[in-house]
C-alpha cells in the first residue's frame, strides 16, 4: 500500500533525513516514533506532498506522489501535527469545504455526518472552530483526514491535547480504522505507540534506528531479567547475598525506601525468584517485595536513542 | 478549485474586512461622486474614477494581504497542499475571490451612474469603461498582493509591503520624469500603473493597456506559484 524508498531531505545545511525506506501492507498501522526534531513529520509531511524530497520516491496505493501528485493525495487522509482549520467557519462548514476540496463523489451531508459520528463532534457541528477546545479541535482535524475514506491515513500526533478519556476513545478508533485503511501514525508517547501500533520505525537524526513489529521489538528486551526488590535489613549485608545468588549478574541498590528496608534491583539471566527467596527464608532479613520489572518499549526506546547519540556525540557537537 | 474559490469569498463576509473594505471604497466614491459630479454640475464621472485611483491603492492590499498570509499563520495551508488540487489552481482562486471582492466594490459607479441618469444623460460607454479600467487597474493590484502576501506569515506586513509595492509601480512615471534619457523615460514610464490606468480615465480605450494590466497581473500570479512551490523544496 505504501512503498518508501531511500527517501533523503536537506534542509539548508542539515540532512533532515537520511535513506528512510519501509514498506506498509493494507491494514498495517504503523508507529513513528522518535525524539523532537528526529524527521517524523518532514516523512509524513513528504508522503502527503506537502514537501518534496531531495531524491527517492514514495508510492500511495500504487501512485508516485511526486510523479502523479493529484492521484496519490487522493489516496490519503492527512492530520498535520496543528490541525489545519479555518477558525472563521464552522465545524460543518468547514468540513463541506475540505469535502469539495477533496474532490469526493459521495453524498456529502451523509457522508459528513456519518463522519461526524465516528469522530464524535456531531453535537459541535454548528459551532465555530475559534471556539472550540483544543480536544474538539483535534477531532475535527481527524474528521478532517477521514473524509472520503481513504485507504491511507498519516496522522502527526493524533492525541496530543486531548484528556485521558479522549485518548483511550481515539486510540480505539485508529485500532478499528487500521482495519479498513493504512495507517501510519507519530507520536512522543511510547505506550501509545504500543497499545495501537503492530509496526514500529525509530527514527532519530533522520535515520531509521531500528524497525520491526511491535511485539518483536519488545521481545528482544527480555533477554535479562530484572527484579524490583525490597528487603528489610542492613544493606550491605543483603547486598552482597543478592550478589552471591547463582544466577544474579548485577545487584543495584535503589536506596532506603522504608525505615531500615532497602530497595534493589537485581538483574539475573535466568528466573531466579525461588532462589532468592529461598536464600532470604533462612535468614532474618525479609523480603517485602518482589516484583518482575518488565521492559517496555520505553526502555528500548531510551536504550537505542541514547546508545546511538552518545556514539555520535564525538563529532556532534551543535546539540 | 471552486471550493477555495467559494471559501475565500465567504470569510471576507464572516470577518470585518470585507464590509470595511466596502464601507471606504463606497464611501470615498460617493464623496467624490458628490464634489466632482453633483456639486460641480456635470454628467462625466471620468474625474471620479481618476480620484478614486489612490482609494484602489490603499484597498486592495486590505483584500488581499489575508490570502496566503493567513494561511501559512493559522497552518491551513497543509490542507491546501496536501489536496489533490494544483497549486496554480489554489493561486488563481484566491487571486479570483480577491478580484471578485473588488468588483463588488466597483458596484457603487454603477448605482452613481444611476443616480446621475434621473438628472442628466451620463455617457454610459465612459462609465463602463472605466470600471472595465479599474477593474484591470484592480486585477493587477490583486496580483501583486497575492505574491507579497504568499511572501510571508504576517497579513499586516503583507498589507504594508503590497501598498508600498503597488504604489512604486504606479509612480514609475514620476520617477521617470527625472530620467534624461529618452527612451528609457518612456520606457519605464510606460510600465506606470498610474499612466496606463490614465488613459482610461481620459477615455481611451487602447488594446495594449489591457495587454498590459492582464500580464502584470499574470506575472505576479506565476511568480507567486514559484514562491509556493519553492518553498516545498527548502
Amino acid at each position: 500500500m505504501i512503498k518508501v524508498k531511500n527517501l533523503t531531505k536537506t534542509y539548508v545545511k542539515n540532512k533532515a533525513l537520511d535513506d528512510i525506506s519501509f514498506s506498509l501492507n493494507e491494514g498495517d498501522i504503523l508507529g513513528f516514533l522518535g525524539p523532537n526534531g528526529a524527521g517524523k513529520s518532514t516523512t509524513m509531511n513528504i508522503l502527503t506532498g506537502y514537501l518534496s524530497a531531495d531524491s527517492g520516491t514514495v508510492e500511495i496505493d500504487g501512485r508516485d506522489i511526486f510523479e502523479d501528485p493529484a492521484g496519490a493525495k487522493k489516496k490519503i487522509g492527512y492530520l498535520p501535527e496543528i490541525p489545519p482549520l479555518y477558525n472563521d467557519m464552522t465545524v460543518e462548514g468547514y468540513l463541506e469545504f475540505m469535502f469539495k476540496l477533496k474532490k469526493i463523489k459521495l453524498p456529502m451531508k451523509e457522508h459528513i455526518s456519518a463522519v461526524c459520528d465516528t469522530v464524535r463532534i456531531t453535537d459541535v457541528k454548528g459551532r465555530i472552530i475559534k471556539h472550540l477546545s483544543k480536544g474538539y479541535r483535534q477531532r475535527v482535524g481527524l474528521a478532517q483526514a477521514l473524509l472520503g475514506d481513504p485507504p491511507v491515513l498519516i496522522l502527526d500526533e493524533p492525541t496530543v491535547g486531548l484528556d485521558p478519556q479522549q485518548i483511550i476513545e481515539i486510540r480505539k478508533l485508529i485500532r478499528s480504522l487500521g482495519k479498513k485503511h493504512t495507517v501510519i501514525l507519530s507520536s512522543h508517547l511510547l505506550s501509545e505507540v504500543q497499545a495501537v501500533c503492530d509496526k514500529i520505525i525509530i527514527i532519530n537524526k533522520g535515520r531509521i534506528i531500528t524497525s520491526g513489529l511491535t511485539d518483536q521489538l519488545t521481545s528482544t528486551g527480555k533477554s535479562t531479567n530484572r527484579i524490583e526488590l525490597v528487603i528489610e535489613g542492613r544493606m550491605p549485608s543483603v547486598y552482597s547475598m543478592l550478589k552471591r545468588i547463582d544466577g544474579i549478574t548485577n545487584v543495584s541498590e535503589r536506596g532506603e525506601c522504608e525505615k531500615g528496608c532497602y530497595s534493589y534491583i537485581a538483574e539475573s539471566s535466568k528466573d531466579v525468584r525461588r532462589l532468592i527467596f529461598r536464600t532470604f527464608a533462612k535468614t532474618d532479613y525479609n523480603i517485602l517485595l518482589m516484583k518482575p520489572v518488565s521492559v517496555s518499549l520505553e526502555d528500548i526506546y531510551l536504550d537505542i536513542i541514547s546508545g546511538k547519540s552518545e556514539g555520535e556525540n564525538n563529532n556532534v557537537s551543535d546539540i | 478549485m471552486s471550493a477555495i474559490f467559494k471559501r475565500e469569498l465567504c470569510s471576507y463576509f464572516t470577518s470585518p474586512v470585507g464590509y470595511a473594505v466596502l464601507a471606504v471604497f463606497m464611501f470615498f466614491s460617493g464623496i467624490f461622486f458628490w464634489v466632482q459630479c453633483l456639486y460641480v454640475g456635470t454628467s462625466n464621472m471620468s474625474s471620479v474614477f481618476q480620484s478614486m485611483f489612490f482609494i484602489v491603492l490603499f484597498v486592495i492590499p486590505l483584500i488581499t494581504m489575508k490570502l496566503f498570509a493567513e494561511d501559512k499563520k493559522q497552518k491551513t495551508e497543509q490542507a491546501l497542499l496536501t489536496a489533490p488540487v494544483s497549486i496554480a489552481g489554489i493561486v488563481f482562486s484566491k487571486f479570483l475571490s480577491a478580484l471578485v471582492m473588488f468588483s463588488l466594490c466597483l458596484c457603487s459607479y454603477i448605482i452613481e451612474g444611476i443616480a446621475l441618469s434621473f438628472m442628466a444623460h451620463p455617457d454610459w460607454s465612459v462609465i463602463i469603461g472605466n470600471v472595465f479600467g479599474m477593474a484591470l487597474l484592480g486585477s493587477a493590484f490583486c496580483a501583486v498582493g497575492v505574491f507579497i502576501s504568499s511572501l510571508t506569515e504576517s497579513v499586516i506586513v503583507a498589507a504594508i509591503a503590497s501598498f508600498a509595492v503597488n504604489a512604486l509601480i504606479s509612480l514609475f512615471d514620476t520617477i521617470a520624469s527625472t530620467i534624461p534619457v529618452d527612451f528609457i523615460k518612456n520606457f519605464i514610464s510606460s510600465l506606470s500603473f498610474q499612466t496606463r490606468y490614465g488613459h482610461f480615465a481620459l477615455g481611451l480605450f487602447s488594446l495594449a493597456d489591457v495587454v498590459y494590466f492582464i500580464s502584470i497581473a499574470f506575472i505576479f500570479l506565476f511568480l507567486t506559484e514559484r514562491v509556493i512551490e519553492r518553498k516545498r523544496w527548502a
